[in-house]
């Protein structure tokens, strides 16, 4: 019989109760427990990024992370990023510009990644952007869309 | 790509975790996963018990003690790089904490993780090897200290018993204004280390008065390339003293894997140790 476990926690400003299987991990609980496939399981081992979530604001693994351990924590999505009228993030309209996505498999983790980042990082240099974001692998764009997207987003909310 | 079951543990107390330690045969510590959770996904280790140590009060933190830094072994990288206190009284901690894997990792990555799984080319086995720090280990018979000379006991195996905690570890602090340096070679930025090199220096007057310098990468543990530290003790702090020095990382122990010689460990070796120490020597403050 698997262990399981009771809990709360908040996704996209959503409160959810739910009972998980304590080896789960967060980023399989939010595709299969609620439904919210836009995180995508990558390589599962913390490598390629594409899991990548915000807890309590701070961009983590969601592969990396079991989803017991996000009880009584705050979670946002992808889902979470775009307004509830479907007004999307100045980040997520740059990337829509810049051809910041070809086949969409890394998106989420980019996008998750680098709000985190631009929030702490108003004014980045081109090289700091790629080292954010040298923990997501993309396969499709050669990345250059990506940083285009990253630096033309912070200049967007720089200018507010 | 999915963990075999096990039974979670989640305590509160370092007591109630050595305790759990004491009762389950086959149990794990989970700190930030950031290791254990790959290896967990992969199913290279397949424990009966995770116990979680996220949630025991008292082992994250950052105590400025004067003459040393207390860290609490469930400090993740992040709040390192973030704290006052490390930036200014051990700055090379930051500056090597940024080749740590990605910010994403560094949310949730450990100091204490880190040094219990031990890879020999991590940074922070490095960082705690060239300052000698001490680690406090406690188990069901109370604490006690560690030096990291004694730390490892061979490849990825540390110095604790299976019903032992790391709780803390303690960084001396070295003179106001001593130079730092930290270089490293990798693949690709956030890899492991192919080698990387540590060198702390106090400069008095143009000449060295004390340094030390580890490597890491290199050999199955973090090595200190005493030799080279005693010998540049007294020399004017220069291109020529630092390369002399690198030079002497040439003879140390180095493994050879599928992908790199030893030859070439110990070659890459000199070159880190070099740039470590030029580093180190450039931001020396004081009477240089």
């Amino acid at each position: 019989m698997a262990e399981t476990r009771d809990i709360e926690v908040t996704v996209n400003g959503e409160s959810h109760t739910a009972t998980v299987e304590t080896r789960t991990s967060l980023g399989d609980f939010l595709r299969q427990g609620l439904g919210k496939t836009g995180t995508h399981m990558g390589c599962e081992h913390g490598v390629c990024g594409a899991c990548t979530v915000l807890v309590d604001g701070e961009a983590v693994r969601s592969c990396l992370m079991l989803a017991v351990q996000a009880n009584g924590h705050e979670i946002i999505t992808i889902e979470g990023l775009a307004d509830a009228d479907g007004t999307l993030s100045p980040l997520q309209e740059a990337f829509w510009e810049n051809h910041g996505l070809q086949c969409g498999f890394c998106t989420p983790g980019m996008l998750t990644s680098l709000t985190a980042f631009l929030k702490e990082n108003p004014d980045p240099s081109e090289r700091e952007v790629r080292e954010a974001i040298s923990g997501n692998i993309c396969r499709c764009t050669g990345y250059q869309g990506i940083v285009d997207a990253a630096l033309s987003a912070a200049k967007t909310m720089r200018e507010g | 790509m999915k963990p075999a079951p096990f039974t979670y543990h989640d305590p509160e107390t370092v007591d109630e975790a050595i305790a759990l330690l004491g009762q389950h045969e086959d149990a794990k510590l989970l700190a930030g996963g950031q290791s254990l959770m790959p290896m967990l996904n992969m199913r290279f280790v397949v424990p009966d018990h995770v116990v979680d140590l996220n949630g025991v009060a008292g082992l994250a933190g950052i105590i400025d003690a004067g003459d040393a830094l207390e860290i609490g072994a469930m400090t993740r990288q992040r709040d390192l790089m973030r704290d006052a206190a490390v930036g200014a009284k051990a700055p090379i901690i930051p500056e090597a904490l940024e080749f740590v894997g990605h910010f994403q990792t560094r949310n949730r990555g450990t100091i204490g993780g880190s040094l219990c799984h031990l890879d020999p080319a991590a940074e922070q086995p490095c960082l705690m090897a060239v300052y000698d720090a001490v680690l406090t280990v406690q188990g069901p018979d109370g604490a006690r200290e560690v030096p990291f000379a004694e730390w490892p006991l061979a490849y990825m195996i540390p110095s604790i018993g299976p019903d032992e905690l790391l709780t803390r570890v303690r960084v001396p602090s070295w003179a106001v204004g001593h130079g730092y340096g930290f270089a490293e070679f990798a693949r690709r930025h956030g890899d492991f280390a192919i080698v990387s090199a540590a060198a702390l220096l106090e400069i008095t007057g143009g000449s060295i008065s004390r340094a030390a310098i580890a490597i890491g990468g290199a050999d199955v543990r973090p090595i200190r390339l005493e030799e080279a530290e005693t010998a540049l003790v007294g020399q004017a702090a220069n291109a020529e003293s630092f390369k002399a020095a690198g030079e002497m990382a040439r003879k140390i122990d180095a493994i050879s894997d599928a992908y790199v010689s030893s030859a070439y460990r110990q070659r890459l070796a000199a070159t880190m140790v070099e740039r470590a120490l030029v580093k180190a020597g450039s931001r020396a403050g004081g009477s240089a």
